[in-house]
């Protein structure tokens, strides 16, 4: 291995920050949590009747799994366009909170719009976490290639997984295919609630999860989209309760 | 998606990559002028949380091709069986997913 290029050599300087995120996404719990969920939403699309161009090409457009996998049960099923694109919006929201929180910590000095659209879609939970640890102990100039090579990996990773699992859907067993697709609901779960340090999210959880099947059986019109706003709204009233008693 | 009218690339573009991806350009545009903690974001936090409830509660209890041919009380029983996992070792997701996973082909195979 050589040494690292010294700084005055910005390009040099950037690619090497590049791999240097590259290697951290590689090694990091989060490849493996990308690779497993994308296997799953691979099969889900494969079961949905998508074709495998499809499922990449939505793992490297929205980088978003859960307004991936609502896009296509959506889809699939023939819900309104509009509650579609609604339900998918809101999903993605906290992609909102977590560029304001990373920004700050990467953008360059006199940077622009136009420089910052391609690293913030890399932004997702996984690239978030790892940018936001590692990245304020990395020389400023060198910070946005450092994310865009966590982000490129992870993408990348996500981008096979999704053709490896609507591949292997097709190719194995039954129970493959459903074992695959349920890493979905199971990892929404789990990685939702490892996320809710709030009373609120953790209301907000069980709330959607009661009322989210109560509203499907009844066949309520937009169900996805008014299990949101009831049972947000409603963690949301008990969060403001509390916080007015205490 | 014999009932769909939009061709799905098309479908991709506007129903899954606009609104989705407008909120990462809406934060560059913010910028550093958001709180997190202000209340606003926190009810959005909210009905985001629930509403990705209500797809989980959904995948489980009205699930597409493969995983119908498992029967409802094993999907109960995996997700169940998943998430105490997850509480009793250490929250930790992957263990969550791996225990979820074993008592789903468990099941299947001795009930499917």
């Amino acid at each position: 291995m050589s040494p690292m290029p010294t700084s005055d050599t910005p390009r040099g300087a950037a690619s090497a920050a590049f791999l240097a995120g590259a290697r951290t996404a590689a090694t990091s719990v989060f490849v493996v949590v990308i690779t497993v969920t994308y296997v799953g939403f691979g099969a889900l699309a494969h079961d949905f009747g998508f074709s495998v161009g499809w499922a990449m090409l939505s793992t490297l457009l929205l980088w978003a799994g859960p307004a991936q996998v609502i896009l296509v049960t959506a889809l699939g099923s023939g819900t309104t366009l509009i509650e579609l694109a609604v339900a998918v919006g809101l999903s993605s929201v906290r992609l909102l909170p977590m560029v304001v929180a990373l920004l700050p910590l990467v953008r360059p000095a006199r940077s622009r719009f136009w420089q910052l659209v391609v690293p913030t879609h890399f932004i997702a939970v996984s690239v978030w976490v790892e940018a936001m640890r590692l990245a304020p102990g990395l020389p400023r100039d060198d910070r946005i290639a450092f994310c865009n090579g966590i982000g490129v990996t992870l993408i990348g990773a996500g981008t096979l997984a999704t053709a490896a699992g609507f591949y292997l859907s097709a190719a194995l067993p039954l129970l493959f295919g459903a074992a695959a697709m349920f890493v979905t609901p199971l990892s929404f779960l789990v990685s939702t609630a490892r996320n809710s340090r709030l009373l609120l999210e953790k209301a907000a959880l069980g709330l959607g999860l009661v009322i989210g099947p109560v509203f499907a059986f009844y066949k309520v019109e937009l169900d996805l989209l008014w299990t949101g706003i009831v049972g947000g709204s409603i963690a949301y009233a008990v969060h403001r309760v509390r916080a007015a008693m205490a | 998606m014999t009932n769909f009218i939009l061709e799905p690339y098309l479908a991709l573009l506007l129903l899954g990559f606009l609104p989705s991806e407008m909120w990462r350009w809406l934060g560059i545009v913010v910028g550093g002028g958001l709180d997190e903690g202000s209340e606003i974001i926190l009810w959005v936090r909210a009905v985001a949380t629930a509403l990705v409830a209500g797809v989980i509660a959904r995948i489980v209890l009205i699930p597409p091709g493969a995983l119908a041919s498992v029967p409802l009380t094993v999907r109960l029983a995996a997700i169940a069986c998943g998430f105490l996992a997850f509480l009793a070792i250490r929250r930790s997701a992957f263990a969550g997913v791996l225990v979820g996973e074993a008592v789903l082909v468990a099941g299947a195979l001795a009930f499917g």
